[in-house]
């Protein structure tokens, strides 16, 4: 039995852990013989956390990374949440910060310091800034997406079918370079369902031996997705828990069997309908929306910040006033605030006044 | 027997007196020398970019800063016309005579009584404001005071090496009452200021400057038409070179600002011409606007080189800058230090929280400039009279006025250093423009009941003139259209604020036995007081867990 007075136990309360032998049974014997005692109830859901919030034993970003982990049922989720919690967030959200922080100041400057010879925009420059942030909160928003990988032997239009689902979105899609060798990664949002359409064209390692070892191989390609679009023999396809079989190229081939989905990239037919099932399957992925790294509130808040930022107006007293929205929506994330950075950002960089 | 007394003379001060005269109180106005009513002790200009929205502001409430300042004008520039009209800052450069003058005229009209004489003491009652002593032994009782007295209180002169107890040059500083202050724990530091030298225009080569000449557009800061206008001069553009920061460098052991003398902080945003050099070595220059500062003298306000060096070494730097080779110091310039009070202390009505009826206004508040100073003295003029007479207080907000940012910030935020209004700080700036604040405000200031007829009539014109489909090709109206869209924006944001806004901290709460909160955060909380979690999340330093162990507590407290 373990003793933690307050304050400086996990909720700020005075709390005792009992550590009891393995086995049900001793677990089961020990919560009746606690049941007996008056006065003492089990735990509410998310109870302790709430109370090391009281008690301000965790901050507001620190107390929902926690509960993302408690909910968290994948590796992946895992790693994201304890990220989370560990504070990688906010001093990410702090580096954001600092630059819009920076932006604005020279924003400020050049509105409340008419006059002064060094406050002269270079407003192209400005706009490009946020322009790279605004991208990085993209990605971001993006990165966690589930993965939905086109899979099947080359020339059976993956390629073309990706550019056919994301071609109408072009407006929310960021492109990013694959890292590993010339995977594409295509991060993109249907219905607020952030996915990432994942083109295979790299695995290919010899035209033979995917078609002689089909299945198989295709396997280990596969491995990462969330769910998978086969594009190959409709007959022999990867074990997937989530896989949806398609017959490509509609347009020039008959499809014989109707449970498979018939899609052309080239005219057009059954995209929109792949687009629904894939969004639906997604769903059904997400159980607490908990599958990213940010959570609802802090998504939320940052998707806000982008709205701020994307497309900025060609009046820099619009742009002042994107920048400060865009703050706003940051210091949501992390609960600092104040025009008093933005001034401290402004009087270090620039000499002004009379 | 006084509704209001009133403590200075300045711009707080006459915008009080004459505030609370408009809202029917008996008003006396207590100062050292009547000569001195109205003066503008620094820089020789009105409003600029957010100062010239809170002199627009304030003259909605028929105050006096904006119409002196038309009949005062020799110079005018809508500063930023290349930006949104949201940041248009009408700007005049006023004649100093005519500009008190004009004052003291219009406070003579309301029937402010003035007193000349040196505030020894306030006294109380039972908790309340119940009269002031004066150093002769004569003893005013009245129902509410406003104290508006500038750098006066113990206030320190500093020239070089020389040091004297002034709250202008040549003017005795505030003791006595500056002891009381501190006494009453309202003292909270010492802050500082300054102003460049002042230089004789016949010894200046203007053929060898830009000049920089008035708008050619006939614009006004009053929305009132004004009486006989100034002739209009031209201002002229220099600048500072390495010689100059060369001189100023080698002295830079004999400024008061690096021996240690000054232990106050001065602005950030007004440096003196020192501190710009040794923050920003690698400059090679920084504008000096010269401004005429009075019809039929030769006094000219050299803009942009504030100073507190010895005046040989005012002298030296001066004559190295292009056309005042020659220039002759009339008056040289120096820096003063004074007592503020932390503004935390305040009501939005800037009535003492402690001591009721008993109101601060202006530079003591930690401000700086005369519009800021103008601006708290409505303020504080308005709500005396309504604490003397009991009628309804005046409270300014965030959303519809450069006034409630200042308020806000002074009452949430404290200061540290003096506070100047930017349009950076207010984040309803594209609502908050220079050229609607009848618009804005005009309704309230009727409700107030503190106008003339002539405005009244104008307010009820101008808020029947929106409401015709004309009004949109008028200027107020195409600007209203162009920000349209993110007016509405904010109002949603406003609206969710008011929501937050339902839960008020109740006044009795003990930060100290609020779980999870420690001892630093409680102490934040408490220098406050704020009224509102909304206001409470704009206190500087504290954190989310802080603001979200609050927030628990009051909803326990509530349910």
């Amino acid at each position: 039995m373990l003793r933690f007075d307050r304050p400086a136990s996990a909720t700020g309360e005075d709390l005792v852990e009992l550590h009891c032998h393995g086995g049900r049974a001793v677990v089961a014997a020990v919560l009746t013989a606690l049941g007996e005692i008056d006065g003492l109830r089990e735990a509410l859901p998310g109870e302790f956390t709430r109370r090391a919030l009281e008690h301000g034993r965790l901050d507001l970003t620190e107390a929902e990374g926690l509960a993302d982990l408690l909910e968290a049922e994948t590796q992946q989720q895992r790693r994201a949440a304890l990220a989370v919690a560990g504070g990688a967030l906010r001093s990410q959200v702090e580096e954001w910060r600092t630059r819009l922080v920076d932006l604005s100041a020279q924003a400020e400057a050049a509105i409340d310091y008419v006059g002064d010879d060094e406050t002269d925009l270079d407003l192209v420059a400005l706009r490009n800034q946020a322009d790279e942030l605004a991208q990085e909160w993209r990605a971001e928003l993006l990165r966690e997406g589930v993965r939905v990988v086109l899979a099947g032997p080359p020339n059976a239009g993956k390629s073309s079918l990706l550019n056919a689902l994301v071609e109408n979105d072009r407006a929310i899609v960021s492109e990013i370079a694959g890292t590993t060798r010339d995977v594409i990664e295509v991060p993109i949002a249907w219905d607020g369902v952030p996915l990432v359409l994942v083109d295979t064209a790299g695995l290919r390692t010899s035209d033979d031996i995917i078609e002689q070892i089909g299945v198989g191989l295709a396997q280990r390609a596969v491995e990462g997705a969330d769910i998978l679009l086969w594009l190959g023999n409709p007959t022999a396809y990867p074990t997937h828990p989530k896989c949806v079989r398609l017959h490509t190229k509609s347009d020039c081939h008959e499809n014989t069997s109707p449970d498979i989905l018939a899609v052309s990239a080239w005219i057009g037919e059954g995209v929109p309908e792949l687009r629904r099932i894939i969004v639906e399957m997604a769903k059904s992925l997400l159980p607490a929306e908990s599958d990213v790294s940010l959570n609802e509130r802090q998504a939320g808040a940052i998707e806000q910040a982008l709205t701020a930022l994307a497309g900025l107006p060609n009046d820099l007293v619009l742009i002042a006033d994107e920048l400060r929205a865009a703050r706003t929506s940051l210091d949501r994330v992390i609960g600092v605030a104040g025009i008093e950075d933005v001034l401290d950002a402004l009087f270090g960089r620039f000499c002004l006044g009379k | 027997m006084f509704d209001v007394l009133v403590i200075g003379g300045g711009h707080a001060g006459c915008e009080a007196a004459a505030a609370a005269a408009r809202r029917g109180a008996s008003v006396g106005l207590i100062t050292y020398e009547p000569a001195n009513v109205g003066q503008m002790s620094c820089n020789p200009s009105i409003g600029g970019v957010g100062k010239g929205h809170l002199v627009r502001e304030l003259d909605v409430f028929d105050g006096l800063m904006a119409r002196a300042a038309d009949r005062a004008a020799i110079h005018r520039r809508m500063l930023n016309r290349s930006k949104g009209p949201a940041v248009w800052g009408p700007r005049v450069q006023a004649d100093r005579s005519i500009f008190a003058h004009a004052v003291q005229t219009m406070l003579c009209r309301t029937g402010v009584e003035q007193i000349i004489g040196e505030v020894a003491e306030l006294l109380f009652e039972g908790g309340r404001v119940a009269g002031v002593a004066l150093v002769d032994g004569a003893r005013l009782s009245c129902r509410a005071a406003v104290i508006a007295t500038g750098t006066f209180l113990r206030a320190t002169i500093h020239i070089g090496e020389l040091t004297q107890q002034a709250g202008r040059r040549g003017e005795q500083a505030s003791l006595r009452l500056a002891n009381q202050v501190r006494e009453l724990g309202l003292g909270q530091g010492r802050l500082k200021t300054g102003t460049p030298p002042r230089l004789d225009g016949r010894s200046i080569d203007w053929a060898r400057l830009d000049e920089q000449p008035s708008d050619a557009d006939d614009w006004s800061m009053s929305a009132l038409a004004s009486d006989p206008r100034a002739p209009h001069l031209c201002c002229a553009i220099t600048r500072t070179n390495e010689r100059t920061h060369d001189i100023v460098r080698a002295a830079q052991d004999r400024s008061p600002l690096y021996s240690g003398a000054i232990e106050g902080r001065g602005p950030r945003y007004c440096p003196s011409i020192e501190d710009k050099i040794r923050r920003f070595g690698d400059r090679d220059g920084h504008q000096i606007f010269l401004e005429p500062e009075q019809l039929g003298t030769p006094l000219v306000y050299p803009n942009g080189i504030s100073t507190s060096m010895p005046g040989d070494v005012q002298r030296a730097f001066i004559r190295s800058i292009v056309g005042l080779e020659r220039a002759e110091i009339v008056q040289p310039g120096y820096a003063v230090e004074y007592d503020f009070v932390d503004p935390r202390r305040l009501r939005s009505t800037l009535e003492v929280k402690a001591m009721r009826g008993l109101f601060l206004a202006g530079q003591i508040n930690g401000t700086t400039g005369y519009e800021e100073a103008a601006a708290q003295g409505l303020t504080a003029g308005l709500n005396a009279a309504a604490s003397a007479r009991d009628l309804a207080p005046v409270s300014f907000d965030r959303r519809t006025s450069y006034i409630g940012v200042m308020i806000d910030d002074l009452t949430t935020q404290g200061v540290t250093e003096p506070y100047r209004m930017m349009t950076a700080r207010a984040e309803y700036r594209l609502a908050l423009r220079a050229d609607n604040a009848t618009s804005r405000l005009g309704a309230a200031a009727l409700r107030a009941d503190c106008v003339g007829r002539e405005r009244a009539q104008l307010i009820n014109e101008h808020l029947s003139a929106r409401e015709r489909a004309e009004f949109a090709a008028t200027a107020e109206g195409q600007a209203d259209a162009l920000y349209a869209p993110y007016v509405e924006r904010q109002a949603r944001e406003w609206a969710a604020i008011e929501t937050s806004n339902v839960k008020s901290i109740p006044p009795e709460i003990d930060y100290a036995s609020v779980p999870g909160m420690s001892k630093e955060m409680a102490e934040r909380f408490l220098a406050v007081c704020p009224e509102t979690i909304d206001q409470a999340s704009r206190i500087p330093g504290v954190t989310p867990a802080a603001l979200s162990a609050l927030h628990l507590a009051v909803m326990r407290k509530a349910a």
